[in-house]
């Protein structure tokens, strides 16, 4: 096919040195031991997504996460005009100190200290020890050393991350590199119109994640999305990107626009409800006016551009679209062959009930179509852990997909290095 | 008293069952209903959707009379049965009954 030109090596895969073109091993997402590895490796020590600055507005506002990657649960909370990351337990007996009604669920609301439900001490915003009852009762107890423990916490456009080293071996920024932090200037901020979702999954986060990596199956899987007429030419046609990019762990890939624009299409080969809603699949037709966006959020400069998807290794993404929105995704491994994803669509406040009509149109679709992909990839996951078949080809259009199994088993191999 | 305004008093029939107020009651609403009951509401509602949205948009969003917000919701109801109806010919997309997707918050309304 070749709609777009590839890199002078041949193809994107090739134009990365550290790739190979072999097939490739599942066994990382079919195994026990592998994950353990993985939490100690990946999770406990590279900078992790856990929400954005708009969930904690001001001083006191705080929101818990579980995290059982990295075998803890944490407290995220403004302190003024800091926002910090604290491990949910209390320095008495170990009780998980943020908590309502069910201690395995996460739970957010507003306070001006935290105290421990079980024998009554309290912890300033800050962390701080304020109060131990019955101090006397203790034996040369100095509060100042009975702190919540620090997470390390930063913010990079809005979105908070915390690192679980002790020390991370990279500030925020340093991670992340300078393809996602070209996409800082977006206006992330203004947009606040959010549908939040979530499912758990029996697959693995990687598995899971793959599916988002790649559009080579978007027109098989989600063909049904479109209307009857254009279905056997969607699959037909196929997929290509007219750009990929890797930089450090992280990946993004570039779809061009012109299947984006219903408006241009002949109304038979868009759905009546598109038509009455003037939106879709791709968003509302009514570009959101955003301003000036940052050329970063288009880095191979493609025209017409659809959508952009930013991997962050680990397990976190930003897709952000055309029409003026964008969605996140989130992939928390609970086991090694399970997972909670949640899904995050934003936009700028609706100013009209028409406004929010299309973007229900946009919030329904981004259900269907990941209903779609979670079912499909717990088959997956069932196929991969047979143990039948043990390599596994990947096309230039999943060059993500693998530079992604590359990057997480890179990092369990440096660990097992570095433990000896 | 009718639930809508007195302009799309045709669709009064369905607003008992269909204005609702999250995602999560009409994903629900949708499950539990027959094509059939699908199908119409869908023919009903399809034509009135541009005239619905020019009513509604004469208000602002935070301060919308419960009729037009309960026309509103009559709407994203219909948006919620458009898959069924266009795409899937069933009420559930193929092959997706293992796993759910919960919205867990959304704009109201
Ligand atoms: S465990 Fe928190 S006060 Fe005892
Ligand atoms: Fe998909």
């Amino acid at each position: 096919m070749a709609r777009y030109p590839k890199p002078a090596e041949g193809s994107w895969t090739q134009h990365y040195p550290h790739l190979d073109t072999k097939p490739i091993s599942f066994e990382d997402s079919t195994s026990r031991e592998w994950y353990e590895l993985e939490k100690e490796a990946i999770f406990k020590r590279s900078w992790l997504k856990v929400g954005r600055v708009e969930e904690v507005p001001k001083s006191g506002r705080y929101f818990t996460r579980e995290i059982p990657a990295a075998d803890t649960s944490i407290i995220v909370v403004r302190d003024g005009e800091d926002v910090r990351a604290f491990h949910n337990i209390c320095r008495h007996r170990g009780n998980k100190l943020v908590w309502s009604d069910f201690p395995q669920e996460e739970t957010a609301g507003t306070a001006r200290q935290f105290t421990c439900k079980y024998h009554g001490w309290r912890y300033g915003l800050d962390g701080a020890c304020t109060f131990v009852q019955q101090e006397s009762e203790f034996f040369d107890l100095d509060k100042a050393e009975y702190g919540l423990v620090p997470v390390h916490c930063d913010t990079f456009a809005g979105f908070i991350f915390v690192n679980f080293a002790d020390q991370p071996s990279q500030s925020l920024r340093d991670y992340l590199g300078p393809m996602l932090l070209g996409v800082e200037d977006y206006p992330f901020h203004e947009m606040t119109d959010r549908y939040a979702f979530k499912v758990e999954c029996r697959a693995n986060w990687k598995v899971f994640s793959d599916a988002f990596l790649e559009f080579y199956h978007a027109p098989v899987v989600h063909v049904g999305q479109h209307p009857r007429a254009l279905r056997a030419m969607i699959t037909a046609g196929g997929y290509e990107a007219p750009h990929y990019q890797l930089d450090g762990p992280h990946g993004v890939v570039t779809t061009a626009g012109s299947l984006h624009r219903s408006w241009e299409m002949p109304p038979e080969n868009v759905k009546p409800a598109d038509l009455a809603t003037r939106s879709g699949l791709f968003g509302p037709w009514e570009q959101s006016d955003l301003g000036e966006l940052p050329p970063g959020i288009n880095p191979g400069k493609i025209n017409p551009w659809g959508l952009s998807s930013f991997q962050f290794f680990p397990n976190f993404a930003i897709l952000i679209w055309e029409a003026g929105w964008y969605n996140t995704h989130q992939y928390w491994p609970t086991s090694h062959n399970s997972l909670i994803f949640e899904g995050n669509v934003y936009s700028l406040p609706a100013k009209s009930a028409s406004e929010r009509v299309g973007r229900e149109m946009a919030a329904v679709s981004f259900k269907e179509y990941s209903l779609q992909d979670a079912n499909t990839l717990e088959a997956t996951q069932m196929g991969i852990e047979a143990g039948v078949i043990h390599q596994w080809p990947l096309n230039d259009q999943e060059v993500l997909v693998r530079h992604f199994h590359h990057e997480a088993a890179q990092r369990v191999a440096d660990y097992q290095r570095e433990k000896g | 008293m009718p639930m809508l305004p007195s302009e799309f008093s045709g669709l009064e029939r369905y607003a008992g069952k269909w204005c609702l107020a999250t995602e999560n009651e009409r994903w629900k609403a949708r499950m539990s209903s027959g094509m059939e009951e699908l199908q119409e509401l869908y023919d009903a509602v399809l034509p009135l959707v541009p005239e619905a949205m020019a009513y509604c948009d004469k208000f602002p969003l935070d301060d919308m009379p419960e009729d037009a917000v309960n026309l509103l919701r009559l709407v994203y109801s219909f948006v919620m049965v458009s898959f069924a109806v266009e795409l899937w010919a069933q009420t559930y997309p193929p092959d997706t009954r293992g796993t759910d997707f919960v919205r867990l918050s959304e704009p109201l309304p």
